[in-house]
């Protein structure tokens, strides 16, 4: 039984973890693309400027959440979810929208993003040093320990409190994300958009409306992605730049272009990493006995070390791309 | 007054002109139709009504506003409504989402004209939870008519309607055309089935080489010996 928690712990938690974390970047590659017509690279760096944020305002307030009882970067988290939702459409105004004005090629969308992620990794090293720094400036890091209320069981499932609120916050957002995007006006003129833009414009949808709430909404989800990638290890520059990789597969993986696709593609890229990463002779331990004598369990039987974990969404992309380009869903092919 | 007053339209894309000089005039209880040999101008003639390119010389009034050049939102907000001919419905949307996007300008409108849309086309009334990219040609056809009726438009622009379509379903569409032209609203469409369509168009205009050939009831144009050896396959 302490096998199946180390399991619980190190597949069911950790991939969630990730999963729920690649879900929101994901939704925004998505959105952005399905709006934009370009595969957004400044998007992990939009993670981290969230993130960053809640840094900064938790240095200025470090007592603000003590007054309610949550953690002071969570409760700062919706002003940060803000800013960067102005960052995003700032950028937007001043990069992206001058050359969709041109009518350029999508690569050279794709390109001035590059830059965009470049300035922005940047600009936050100049201000936050290149090292990692804790978000809990004044709070602790809650860590529950959960028994399991069976006798031979020592080993407790262990969460930690920003991990309960990024389930938490992951499921709101998917909720919200579905009643805007099927119940609003304003969504539904999305979704239009993404579906015919020329119709969209005949029928008299303003198209730069839907760009901007485009980034907003894009912003605010990698703010949230951000800080609670950030709360959960610690806050780095360039830590959500690498979730880049993953992010797209997801995005890839659930169907360029529905929301609720890449959703599912960052739990599969979640899992599919935390079950690669897992160390599988763990579940052999209890049949060790019984195993012939020629057959030594080694120590670790994990499909990749953890430090490569990176090549398990490098490989989904490539696999699905190979053979279901569309991904899960049928998506767009980003080009 | 007339609805729609065109005259000696110029216009086409960049700086090259592909209409050179035509007029066209509807009353809102007409239907008008544009037949002519390809590459006439007929689309680009619509295209130019509803602001989708530049008009470089002459005018185009609606109920005796000029309105050309202007951008198609404004447009809509005037009363015109368009129907392209392809990719004309939003195709992961369902029927009833597609007829709300129609009324965007105009939210108030959503309910009254859901269900008079639905009286002109009832087969959707029945799919209208199904995505519109799932339905048939004809019935496609119908979504993209109803979302540009959302607005209770003036006046009703459709680029080629029947195109691809059986003759069933041809005349179906025809028959709703009508039937949406009766309750008030005018209609100008282009059309490649030139006989049928003349002959429920209380306005013809033949063009040809971006220029008026001829201009005159449908039942005229029809029996125009001319019009029928040049235009209408003898």
């Amino acid at each position: 039984m302490n096998e199946l928690i180390f399991f619980i712990n190190y597949v069911v938690i950790s991939g969630s973890v990730s999963g729920s974390i690649y879900a929101m970047g994901a939704v925004g590659v998505t959105l952005i693309f399905s709006i934009m017509r370009f595969a957004h690279f400044a998007h992990g760096d939009m993670m981290t400027f969230g993130a960053f944020m809640v840094l900064l305002l938790t240095t200025l307030f470090p007592q603000a959440g003590a007054a309610i009882g949550i953690p002071t970067p969570i409760l700062l988290m919706p002003l940060a979810m803000a800013l960067t939702a102005g960052l995003a459409v700032g950028i937007d105004r001043t990069f992206y929208k001058p050359l969709r004005a041109h009518g350029v090629k999508p690569i050279v969308m794709v390109i001035a993003s590059l830059g965009v992620t470049l300035m922005l990794q940047g600009l936050i090293r100049l201000f936050a040093g290149t090292g990692g720094s804790s978000l809990y400036v004044d709070d602790r890091k809650e860590i529950f320990r959960l028994p399991v209320p069976i006798e031979s069981v020592r080993v407790p499932v262990v969460i930690t409190e920003p991990q309960l609120y990024l389930f938490g916050l992951t499921i709101i957002s998917v909720i919200g994300l579905h009643l805007f995007l099927s119940r609003s006006r304003l969504g539904k003129a999305m979704r239009a958009m993404s579906d015919n833009p020329d119709l969209a414009q005949a029928s008299g949808i303003n198209t730069n409306t839907i760009v901007a709430v485009t980034w907003m909404l894009a912003g605010g989800l990698a703010a949230i992605a951000g800080t609670l990638l950030s709360l959960d290890v610690t806050f780095k520059p360039d830590l959500s730049f690498f979730l880049l990789l993953p992010i797209f597969a997801a995005a890839i993986v659930g169907g360029v272009g529905h929301p609720f696709g890449a959703i599912a593609g960052g739990f599969v890229v979640g899992f599919a990493e935390a079950l690669a990463v897992f160390n599988w002779g763990l579940l052999l331990r209890p049949f060790r006995d019984s195993l012939p004598e020629w057959l030594e369990l080694p120590s670790n039987l994990a499909f990749v070390g953890t430090e490569y974990k990176i090549v398990v969404p490098f490989f989904i992309l490539v696999a699905i791309l190979v053979w279901r380009p569309t991904g899960i869903f049928k998506g767009k092919v980003i080009t | 007054m007339p609805l729609l007053d065109a005259r000696d339209v110029h216009g086409g894309y960049g700086g090259m002109n592909i209409l050179n000089g035509v007029n066209m005039a509807i009353e809102a209880s007409e239907v008008g139709v544009i037949v002519g040999p390809n590459g006439a101008g007929k689309s680009t003639m619509l295209k130019a009504i509803f602001g989708l390119l530049t008009v470089n010389q002459g005018e185009i009034l609606l109920n005796g506003d000029p309105i050309h050049n202007l951008p198609p939102n404004k447009l809509v907000r005037r009363g015109m409504g368009f129907v392209p001919q392809e990719h004309n419905v939003f195709p992961s949307m369902t029927v009833q989402e597609n007829l709300e996007m129609g009324a965007y300008l105009k939210p108030d409108n959503v309910k009254r004209m859901l269900e008079r849309v639905y009286e002109f086309f009832p087969p959707l009334q029945e799919k209208r939870h199904q995505p519109a990219g799932e339905l048939s040609g004809g019935q496609r056809q119908m979504v993209a008519m109803g979302r540009a009726l959302m607005p209770e438009p003036d006046l009703l622009l459709l680029d080629e309607p029947t195109a691809g379509l059986s003759p069933l379903y041809m005349n179906e569409i025809f028959e709703r055309v009508k039937e949406v032209n009766a309750a008030g609203v005018g209609i100008l469409m282009v059309e490649q089935n030139a006989k049928q369509a003349l002959a429920i168009a209380d306005k013809g205009f033949v063009l040809a080489a971006g220029q008026n050939r001829f201009t005159d009831t449908g039942a005229a144009l029809l029996a125009d010996p001319d019009v029928a050896k040049s235009f209408l396959g003898g």
